[in-house]
């Protein structure tokens, strides 16, 4: 075998591979849901945002 | 909301945030002392001269201050997004003082002219044996949380997080790879022109995981929080990191176009820069558009000031590597001060400041404050920093420019129209106004200094802060 045939079999493989990326992110329909989850993750700790800033629960600055 | 008895760990995080700060300043004092002498060469003294300082002053920003930066926010993020206190204590605290160690022996032996040589990785070996030590507890610490999570999903912030810390150790020990000769003196595992080689596959990676892919880790997750809606996309999130680890890894050859480096290599490392726009540029839309229908908190949030204007400049920034890249155009730009300028609008204006806009965000909480002491200079720190940005990178265009003109421009006969010192004259002037470029910038981290002593005076230190169970994940 050719180097140039390994260079063309790594461009190819390459490509499919960033097409796969693609295809996981945006084609699997079960990824949607899993991705607007991950999402949220940096808000379901609001309580430990009030805790460390010192507020109660309703915003305002404690005594 | 269940509570668990465990609470985060905001020692290190809030040892490292208040580091940031400290070598911040001492690195840009570094830099400005540098420009100033290059405007003013009698100030370069003894062994303070020009070129002894400048690995110290590329060391201390790169690793002492965005090194900082990104330990602290690293700390944060990993914690509270996987809902767990740190995996270990003691190795965290290792981290930090291995890490402090490491800084102040850079400081001694860089100035004594103690270095390997090989740019942005000028430390000698016993150092660079402390580094991987400290950088294996950092990835333990860090993909140990990790395992540790209470929840299903491992954020996308911790995705950059994660494969910046292995990408860099990667890096600095294939790179540092030596033979010691003395304790303070060693030579490279390799010779000729795959030294070269594996030096620029280090240094432009150093940019590409080190001061990018880590950074962009900080975007994930602050601009979110303190434009308070999720990102814009996270499918798009997803094929940026992909995109972006793989396509760095194969940019460094544009460092060494028209050296003794094989041509082939020379335009692998071109198309591949070329390439690096799109992840480069969807991460930067993807963090810009998270504000989109929440604009108007721009106008009075001085923290989302500094994110969003870090992202501008590095969607700049982005755009401008990946055209220096191109052969033709680094035939002009290349070992001019164009160079410079392009590093610094990535360094000064997206580095920089998306750190001082991640440690703004996290001092308050640290130190058990609502807000900042003075919101108000937090502004005052943003329009002088941006203006300080904003002299500098034009400076350097022009200067560049200029410069790599004056050096292909030839007469009629062939010979050169202009000798090299001719082109140092002309770059004065805009030697100066780099010089007050840079000034200002540093002027804005004493102000932030100033903020953060404020901030912390009558503060308490947050050790009490509780992991909580995440609401939407209760079985």
């Amino acid at each position: 075998m050719d180097i140039n045939d390994l260079r063309s079999i790594v461009t190819v493989v390459s490509l499919l591979t960033f097409l796969g990326v693609v295809w996981w992110a945006y084609g699997v329909k079960g990824n949607k849901q899993r991705f607007e989850e991950a999402a949220q993750l940096p808000f379901l700790d609001e309580a430990a945002d009030r805790a460390e800033l010192g507020l109660d629960r309703n915003g305002q600055r404690k005594a | 909301m269940s509570v668990t008895q465990s609470t985060y760990n905001y020692k290190v995080v809030r040892q490292f945030a208040v580091m940031t700060v400290i070598w911040g300043i001492v690195g840009m004092l570094v830099g400005v002392i540098i420009a100033a002498q290059l405007v003013w060469p009698e100030l370069n003294l003894g062994w303070l001269h020009f070129g002894r300082l400048r690995p110290l002053h590329t060391n201390a920003v790169i690793f002492a201050f965005g090194g900082s930066a990104l330990f602290a926010t690293s700390y944060y993020v990993v914690q509270r997004t996987c809902h767990t206190r740190i995996f270990s204590d003691g190795l965290a605290a290792f981290t930090f003082w291995g890490w402090q160690l490491i800084i102040v022996l850079a400081a001694v032996t860089l100035p004594l002219g103690i270095t390997s040589g090989k740019e942005y990785a000028e430390l000698e070996w016993p150092i660079d044996i402390l580094i991987t030590l400290v950088w294996v507890a950092y990835a333990v610490v860090f993909f140990g949380t990790i395992a540790k999570r209470k929840v299903s999903h491992i954020y996308v912030a911790n995705w950059f997080y994660g494969g910046f810390i292995l990408a860099v150790a990667l890096l600095h020990v294939v790179n540092s790879a030596a033979i010691p000769v003395s304790l303070t003196k060693s030579y490279s595992a390799y010779a000729g022109v795959q030294d070269a080689m594996v030096q620029w596959w280090y240094g432009h990676n150093a940019v590409g995981f080190f001061l990018t892919a880590g950074f962009l880790g900080m975007m994930y997750y602050f601009v979110p929080k303190q434009a308070g809606r999720p990102v814009y996309s996270y499918r798009l999130s997803v094929v940026h990191f992909w995109a972006l680890i793989f396509t760095y890894m194969w940019a460094g050859p544009h460092h060494l176009h028209y050296t003794a480096l094989p041509d082939w290599t020379q335009s692998v490392g071109m198309l591949f820069s070329l390439i690096l726009l799109a992840p480069s540029w969807g991460g930067m839309i993807n963090g810009v558009m998270t504000l989109s229908g929440a604009w108007h908190k721009l106008r009075d949030d001085p923290i989302l000031k500094f994110l969003i204007t870090s992202l501008s400049f590095y969607g700049m920034s982005t755009f401008e590597g990946p055209m220096m890249a191109i052969k033709t155009v680094n035939a002009l730009s290349h070992y001019t001060d164009w160079t410079v300028g392009h590093v610094h609008s990535g360094a000064l204006g997206w580095v920089a400041m998306v750190s001082i806009g991640a440690i703004y965000y996290l001092l308050p909480r640290l130190f058990g404050k609502p807000e900042m002491f003075s919101v108000k200079l937090i502004t005052v720190h943003f329009w002088v920093a941006t203006i300080g940005v904003v002299l500098y990178i034009a400076s350097m265009w022009i200067a560049g420019v200029m410069q790599g003109l004056m050096w292909r421009a030839v007469n009629i006969d062939g010979t050169l129209t202009y000798s090299f010192v001719e082109s140092v004259k002309a770059s004065y002037p805009f030697w100066a106004i780099r010089f007050l470029g840079g000034l200002l910038f540093l002027v804005g981290m004493l102000i932030m200094a100033y903020n953060m002593v404020k901030t912390i005076a009558g503060g308490r230190t947050v050790d009490d802060a509780l992991v909580l169970q995440p609401a939407a994940h209760h079985a």
